[in-house]
C-alpha cells in the first residue's frame, strides 16, 4: 500500500520541509505539503503538525492555528483513529484545539531552549511508541521558548497513561536536573484517550538520520516507523 | 452606543508565572524595592464595542472569549476590568 501523509503548513510554520523530507526521503512514504486552508483529511492516512511559530504565537502560541479549518478535518481523523502528531508549535496547537489535554506555558527560565535532551519512554502503546520498550531513552533535541507542559489534572493522566515521554538523565532516571523548561512532571509529550494523537515539544524528524545527531543516533525515526507500523496495522 | 472594555488575561496561581517573579526578583528586590511582595504579569485587552447598553457588550466580550478561548481556563482566568461609554 501507499502511505499518504499530509504535512500541514500554516503562516510562520518553519519545521513543515523537515518532516517532509524525513518521511519522503527516510521513511519512503507519500508526504504532501499542504496548506492550512487548503487540507483535506480524506486524502491521507496521517497528518503531521509541524514546528514553528504559526500566526506569529500572537495571542498564544498556537491558538489562532487551532481555528483553522484544517483542524476541523484533523478531528475528523482524530475521531476515526487515523495518525496524528503535533510536534513542539503542532503540540502547542493540539493543546490548544483540545485535542489533547493541558497546555504549554513559557519556559520557567524565560529562554528560548535549543539543545539535544533524553527522553524515557513512558507508554509503548501508542501509535507513535509502539516500537519501543517502556524505559527506552531516546536522544532527540529540543528547539522552544514556551513548551512548559501544564495541566490541572495530573494524576488523571498518569491514571489514565496518557504520558509518553518524560525528560530524563542518559540513564532514564527522571530528574530535576534534566527538565530544560520546568515542565511539570518533567513531561514532554502526552497523547489522548484513544493514544492516535501525540503531541511532542522535542523534534523527531530533527532526529531521524545520524548524520544530524551528536551521538551518531536516530531515535526519531523510530517515532515515525512507529506511525507508520499502526497504518499499517490499521489497514490490514 | 460604543463601549470601551478592558479585559486582563493572568496565569492562575497554580501556574507559575516566571515574568512576574522576574519582574521582582531581578528588577524591584535588587533596587531596594523589599515592600513589594509579589508580582503577577498578564495581558491586557482594550475592546471597543457598539452595543445598546453596558451589560450586552460585557456579555458579549465574555462570550466570545469562552466561546474562541481567547484565555486558556486551563492556566489563565478572565477577569473585565472595566467597562465605560467610548
Amino acid at each position: 500500500m501507499t502511505i499518504k501523509i499530509a504535512v500541514i503548513s500554516f503562516p510562520a510554520s518553519n519545521c513543515d520541509l523537515d518532516a517532509i523530507h524525513v518521511l519522503n526521503n527516510v521513511m519512503n512514504v507519500e508526504a504532501t505539503l499542504v496548506w492550512h486552508n487548503h487540507f483535506k483529511e480524506k486524502d491521507y492516512d496521517g497528518v503531521v503538525l509541524p514546528g514553528g511559530f504559526s500566526f506569529g504565537d500572537y495571542l498564544r502560541a498556537g491558538i489562532i492555528a487551532a481555528h483553522s479549518p484544517a483542524i476541523d478535518e484533523a478531528r475528523i481523523m482524530l475521531k476515526d483513529g487515523r495518525p496524528i502528531i503535533g510536534i513542539c508549535n503542532g503540540f502547542q496547537i493540539l493543546t490548544e484545539a483540545q485535542f489533547l489535554p493541558g497546555a504549554l506555558l513559557r519556559n520557567e527560565s524565560l529562554k528560548f531552549v535549543c539543545k539535544w535532551v533524553n527522553l524515557k519512554v513512558e507508554n509503548n502503546k501508542t501509535a507513535f511508541t509502539n516500537k519501543m520498550n517502556v524505559a527506552d531513552v531516546i536522544d532527540i533535541p529540543i528547539a522552544h521558548g514556551e513548551g512548559r507542559y501544564f495541566t490541572d489534572n495530573l494524576k488523571e493522566l498518569g491514571d489514565n497513561d496518557q504520558i509518553v515521554f518524560r525528560y530524563s538523565n542518559e540513564k532514564g532516571a527522571v530528574t530535576g536536573d534534566s527538565n530544560p523548561t520546568g515542565s511539570m512532571d518533567n513531561i514532554a509529550g502526552v497523547c489522548n484517550l484513544e493514544q492516535n494523537c501525540l503531541g511532542l515539544m522535542p523534534h523527531p524528524e530533527r532526529a531521524s538520520e545520524p548524520i544530524l545527531s551528536p551521538k551518531g543516533t536516530a531515535h526519531g525515526k523510530i517515532i515515525f516507523d512507529s506511525m507508520i507500523e499502526f497504518i499499517k496495522r490499521r489497514s490490514a | 452606543m460604543l463601549w470601551e472594555v478592558e479585559v486582563v488575561l493572568e496565569n492562575k496561581k497554580a501556574a507559575r508565572d516566571p515574568v512576574g517573579e522576574t519582574i521582582k526578583r531581578d528588577l524591584l528586590a535588587k533596587k531596594g524595592y523589599d515592600k513589594v511582595l509579589n508580582v503577577r504579569s498578564g495581558q491586557y485587552l482594550r475592546m471597543n464595542i457598539d452595543a445598546n447598553n453596558e451589560e450586552i457588550a460585557k456579555g458579549m466580550v465574555e462570550k466570545m472569549c469562552n466561546e474562541l478561548r481567547i484565555y486558556n481556563p486551563i492556566t489563565q482566568t478572565l477577569t473585565i476590568l472595566n467597562v465605560k461609554q467610548s
